[in-house]
């Protein structure tokens, strides 16, 4: 099936090469950092990680939210989602890519990558933050296309792939679940040592994933035949409305218990995001448009009326895309750090170099992501027509 | 609701399952993971000091002025090739001043002495006797040796800084760039390489190891030989060292207790003789 992704007409190549150009340069600013060392991104001694990291975290989410697709399409064989599926399915496959793209660029020594699968150390949570997103990759290659390919042949996939499915819904919230213990079981970490991590990375992931979907299968209607289905774009405005607002109150809750039992290590945090400490507010105007637009969204979306709207519904989807980007890319990261572990205020914000491979990353999943949308929508439509 | 026999006893044996596996998971967590640091053997050597815990007490009352302070900084920084990079965001160390109400944050009072609140506390790794950098190195390039040292494998470090973010105490640097390399006026960040202890490449983490290379030769940390008495290296374990003679008779404070890493420097805040 690769084939279908290499016939194209001009604009599918101008987009191509416009990835490969973007992936070039990220290529060549990351030699740059390779010989240099990280020293050439924002990150310091005091806020060790940073855009890499929150980029890997966000992109986690997206990947565990096929399974919103996958789920009611064969546990509750919701037929709607039928030409959907398969979309989740390559859009995990994608981010995970970038997610295992995002840690090797953060990697100080790249060449010891393997290290990690040569001294497995099962009290490490990023042993099996490793194990849980390769294994998710790979269960997710096999399925989408194995059951592509049946597709393509008319006939029903085949009969292991049904265990592979159910495993994989199991999967997905659990790559989401390991990844906030990266962060939720760390001492001395006030911000981030909540209960509800969790929780709330689970819920922002099942609305920015989900958004995203609608947002591509909008395109997608736009530049091909094939149509993804007007109910199976509302059904996932319904998901995004529903974990959008679980979403906003869980951060409601980690708001009530740091300012309202008033212990100052976990009210410091919230106030360098929101409000900033002591004139240091770099991140400031970042969250405040995430919280703007998430209020945008949740009017968007929870009116029915106005998200039956497509137009409407795309807007909310960009809403809730952006909103969560900046809160789980960038301010729940970083903001960990800050203030530091000697309640100082050290700053971070990217370097052009850092946001440059990053934007590499991103070309790559990008690229990753039309080839296999690319076959995928072939098959379909010489399927359908 | 009613129920029969069958669904009665699947819900008998989930929840007994629940009740017997629960406290084994529980207990199982403890052991394997939260407690996962095997220990590493301390390579044996003849003439080595040796000990079960090691551990230091700062007294404070010893060190009175910078000049005091520095010289056991400058005394690590020397021997282990520590760079200068001479900005604060590629800042290596392993031990430096803080003061008091940034070394032991939330313990500062309102209206304490302010000479104390300013006062100048050296810090360095705690080797904690339950080391969260431990429990979260994916590579265990971070290890605990059976004598309480927490170490480094500067080899092995995949340079990802999980340790970082989880070290309560800021002890740990990382390599941002070559530390072998030289600034824009050509001068090294090493000012003088010492030939008997190695330098660190690019990407990795690093800090204070309590001088395990000069403990295997049977002498005391650098910093220690250094202060005059301000910093007492010894064993923790040890009823009669004078470590633990230092701890029976004065009052000593150490970081950030409350989070259970148990560290293994003491401080003593000093001022008067006994206090």
């Amino acid at each position: 099936m690769f084939e279908k992704a290499l016939q194209g007409n001009k604009s599918y190549w101008i987009w191509i090469f416009v990835l490969l150009a973007i992936t070039g340069a990220g290529f060549l600013a990351y030699l740059r950092q390779f010989t240099y060392g990280l020293g050439v991104t924002g990150m310091s001694r005091d806020v060790s990680w940073g855009f890499y990291i929150g980029q890997f975290t966000f992109l986690v989410g997206i990947a565990a939210s096929g399974v919103m697709l996958v789920l009611p399409y064969y546990l509750h064989n919701y037929k709607k989602f039928g030409r959907l599926v398969i979309l989740g399915e390559f859009l995990a496959i994608s981010a995970v890519i970038m997610c295992i793209l995002f840690i090797f660029v953060d990697l100080g020594q790249p060449r010891r990558v393997m290290n990690v699968m040569l001294h497995p150390t099962p009290n490490s949570v990023m042993f099996w933050d490793m194990v849980v997103l390769v294994g998710y990759l790979i269960l997710n290659v096999v399925i989408g296309w194995t059951v592509l390919g049946a597709e393509r042949k008319g006939t029903p996939p085949q009969g292991w792939v049904k265990p592979l499915i159910y495993l994989s819904i199991a999967w997905a919230p659990s790559i989401h679940t390991v990844t906030a213990f990266l962060y939720a079981g760390l001492p001395g970490r006030h911000f981030w040592l909540s209960a509800i991590m969790a929780a709330r990375f689970l819920a922002s992931a099942f609305a920015s994933g989900p958004a995203l979907l609608i947002i591509l299968a909008l395109i997608i209607r736009r530049v091909t035949r094939f149509d993804p289905g007007k109910e199976a774009i509302q059904t996932l405005g319904k998901i995004v409305t529903y974990f959008m607002l679980t979403n906003v109150f869980f951060l409601g809750l980690e708001f009530f218990t740091a300012f309202y039992s008033g212990i100052p290590g976990h009210i410091h945090t919230f106030e360098y995001l929101y409000a900033g400490i002591e004139g240091h507010d770099k991140l400031v105007p970042l969250m405040r448009i995430s919280s703007v637009l998430a209020v945008v969204a949740v009017f968007l979306l929870i009116f029915p009326k106005i998200r039956a709207n497509e137009t409407m519904l795309a807007l909310a989807s960009v809403a809730v895309f952006i909103s969560l980007w900046i809160d789980k890319g960038f301010g729940l990261v970083v903001g960990g750090f800050i203030p530091n572990m000697f309640e100082k205020v050290v700053e971070y914000w990217p370097t052009g170099l850092e946001l440059l491979i990053s934007l590499g990353v991103w070309a790559i999943g990008l690229l990753v992501l039309t080839a296999l949308y690319k076959i995928a929508i072939s098959v379909k439509e010489e399927v359908e027509l | 609701m009613s129920m029969n026999r069958r669904q009665f006893l699947k819900i008998a044996g989930l929840t007994t399952i629940a009740g017997v596996g629960g406290p084994v998971i529980v207990a199982g967590m403890k052991e394997r993971l939260l407690e996962a640091s095997e220990l590493v053997d301390v390579p044996e050597r003849s003439g080595a000091l040796t000990a079960q815990r090691w551990g230091m007490v700062v007294d404070m009352s010893r060190f009175r002025t910078e000049a005091d302070r520095q010289k056991v900084i400058d005394a690590c920084h020397h021997i282990h090739n520590v760079p200068d990079f001479g900005n604060p965001k590629d800042e290596i160390k392993w031990i430096w001043p803080e003061t008091y109400e940034h070394a032991f944050p939330g313990r500062e009072d309102e209206y304490m002495p302010h000479a104390l609140k300013e006062m100048p506390f050296l810090v360095l790794c705690n080797h904690c006797a339950n080391p969260p950098c431990v429990r979260v190195c994916p590579t265990k390039a971070t290890f605990k040796r059976k004598d309480g040292i927490v170490m480094m494998d500067m080899h092995r470090c995949i340079g990802c800084r999980f340790c970082m973010a989880a070290c309560p105490f800021g002890a740990r640097s990382f390599n941002w760039r070559d530390p072998r390399g030289k600034d824009a006026q050509g001068r090294p960040f090493i000012r003088k390489e010492n030939p008997e202890y190695p330098t660190r490449t690019i990407g990795v983490v690093e800090k204070c190891t309590f001088c395990t290379e000069r403990l295997a030769k049977g002498l005391q940390p650098a910093c220690a030989e250094a202060s005059d008495g301000g910093l007492v290296f010894g064993d923790l374990e040890d009823e009669n060292s004078d470590i633990r003679n230092k701890l029976r008779n004065h009052f000593t404070i150490r970081r950030k207790t409350e989070l259970g890493t148990s560290p293994s420097v003491y401080y003593v805040i000093g001022g008067a003789e006994h206090v």
